[in-house]
């Protein structure tokens, strides 16, 4: 009744649970190897874009608040290059931008509009009406509230860390910059440090 | 991409595919020593496997994946820096600036070698063009009454405008109505289009050092009593002493930039139309803090002849049908 032929190749790698995992790792590694590797090395997907600048220690904690509540779970931030996407949200997004953005917040749903370029589309004072009650300005909105952020205020003890540690990913911080992110970011709510964030979005490429 | 990484490619794709095809041939025949249709000599709660071969339906279908791929990497720039006999790009990825994108896009439409998204963009400018372009040449007075012009203008506007405006473009608090035909730049045809292409930026500066908290009280007074509210008379008496100083951008009768001709933005206060509010508490909010109303530039996102047809259609929300 059992089959232990020593020829069935098959039955080496089904009852060899260590090999399959070997060869299972190096069916799939080829797909990275490919795409992501090379990525990292090219000139094309490191170089930022001619306007980019690193974010102000206000933006970056905005950047921080924006990760937090999850905006990106609803929110993309990738235009890609097809007609109704350009024509509605602006030029498609370039790798250029991304370089200093770490991890990138790209996402990958839309629930709500791509943010990539929402930068001074709207006034500030648009933006904080829209976040305490998306529905005071887009009334078929199914976005939720964020009023805490317009009571929670920042005390900037860790945002010069924040600074130090994007530096050390090649953002190109000042001494400066990081001595003046305490007191750049210190009494501000959230609310204006996610908005300072969201009106820089996308404006870099000029 | 330098040869390296490009040969890198090459070979790891060619090499990936020739495995797979490959192990696709190998498991074409039959050597685990067991007789097709067997046993292969394990059961479990009285279900064994058998030998089958692959079925052929999807063995078939795996050798035109492989016809297809064939194909895919020949025509599509797959393999490296092989562009492919189609010469097919989906954009312009490697742009630095706006003007290296605009570049790029004229370089590839001299040569021939088009790219993905502006042979979209050309396709919809031969089809919507001309129709975009009839009605630019056509005065905003006319489109006003253009039933066509007034539809499209309607969708641009419940597009790029509602969210702040309303779909009803009546406004919101710090928003401003566009039905009311009250103006804080100029309600004429040639005023909503500057408005509308070039943006705006109002600046109503905060008061509270400069009048400290009985300035400010007396101040509200007055300025409500502009529009006839009952206000407390001696204050708003003090309060017109010092109007004044808000007489640069509002007048000295408080009728507003526009009444002026002056490009501030500042409104009349006289006509109980109130941007940000007309209670005591919001009067008294806006004298103290200052106000930044903030109406972006539509020219670049937009383009000339959309705005036009905006403005066609603001400006008829305020004139009589």
């Amino acid at each position: 009744m059992s089959n232990n032929n020593s020829t069935n190749k098959h039955e080496i790698v089904e009852k060899n649970v260590g090999l399959m995992a070997i060869l299972t790792v190096f069916a799939i590694s080829f797909g990275a190897l490919v795409e992501i590797t090379p990525l990292m090395f090219q000139k094309d997907t490191t170089q930022p874009v001619d306007g980019l600048r690193p974010l102000t220690a206000l933006e970056m904690e905005g950047r921080d608040i924006y990760v937090r509540e999850g905006c990106y779970n609803c929110h993309s931030q990738m235009i890609r290059p097809f007609r109704d996407e350009v024509e509605r949200y602006g030029h498609y997004s370039v790798a250029g931008e991304s370089v200093w953005d770490h991890p990138f917040q790209w996402g990958s749903k839309r629930t709500g509009p791509d943010l990539a370029r929402v930068g001074q589309r709207y006034s500030d004072d648009w933006h904080f009406a829209h976040l305490m009650d998306p529905r005071s300005v887009v009334p078929e909105s199914n976005m939720p509230g964020y009023p805490w952020l317009n009571e929670n205020v920042l005390d900037g003890q860790l945002t010069a860390k924040k600074l130090e540690v994007f530096r050390n990913f090649g953002v190109p911080y000042t001494d400066e910059d990081i001595q003046g992110a305490e007191a750049a970011v210190k009494g501000k709510t959230e609310m204006e440090a996610l908005i300072a964030y969201l009106q820089q979005l996308g404006t870099h490429l000029k | 991409m330098t040869s390296f990484w490009s040969i890198w490619v090459i070979v790891l794709t060619l090499a990936c595919l020739a495995l797979i095809f490959g192990l696709l041939l190998w498991n074409l025949k039959n050597y685990t020593g067991v007789e097709e249709g067997e046993s292969c000599g394990h059961e479990f709660d009285g279900i064994e496997e058998l030998n089958n071969p692959l079925p052929k339906w999807w063995t078939y279908m795996f050798f035109a994946t492989f016809i297809w791929s064939v194909y895919y990497l020949a025509a599509y720039p797959g393999l490296g820096n092989f562009a492919g006999f189609l010469n097919w790009t989906s954009s312009n990825q490697g742009v630095t600036s706006l003007e290296e994108s605009k570049q790029a896009t004229e370089e590839a439409k001299a040569n021939g070698h088009w790219v993905q998204l502006d042979k979209e963009f050309e396709a919809a400018d031969e089809r919507f063009g001309p129709i975009f372009k009839a009605f630019a040449e056509q005065d905003i007075e006319t489109l006003a009454k253009d039933q066509k012009a007034l539809e499209i203008g309607q969708r641009l506007f419940a597009q790029n405008c509602a969210q702040c405006h309303g779909s009803d473009a009546r406004g919101a608090m710090g928003f401003p109505n566009l039905a009311d035909n009250d103006w804080l730049y100029g309600g004429t045809p040639d005023k909503i289009k500057e408005t509308l292409l070039q943006g705006r930026v109002a600046a109503m500066p905060g008061w509270q050092d400069a009048l400290g908290d009985q300035g400010i009280k007396e101040m509200t007074a007055y300025v409500l009593s502009l529009s006839g509210r009952k206000v407390n008379q001696k204050d708003a008496d003090a309060g017109k002493a010092k109007f004044a100083m808000c007489a640069a951008c509002h007048g000295m009768d408080g009728k507003g930039s526009v009444a002026h001709n002056l490009p501030f933005g500042a409104p009349d206060l006289t006509d109980n139309i109130w941007l940000y509010g007309g209670s005591q508490r919001a009067v008294e909010e806006t004298l103290r803090h200052g106000r930044a109303g903030v109406m972006p530039a539509w020219k670049d996102i937009l383009g000339e002849d959309k705005v036009h047809l905006l403005t066609a259609y603001v400006y008829s929300l305020s004139q009589e049908k």
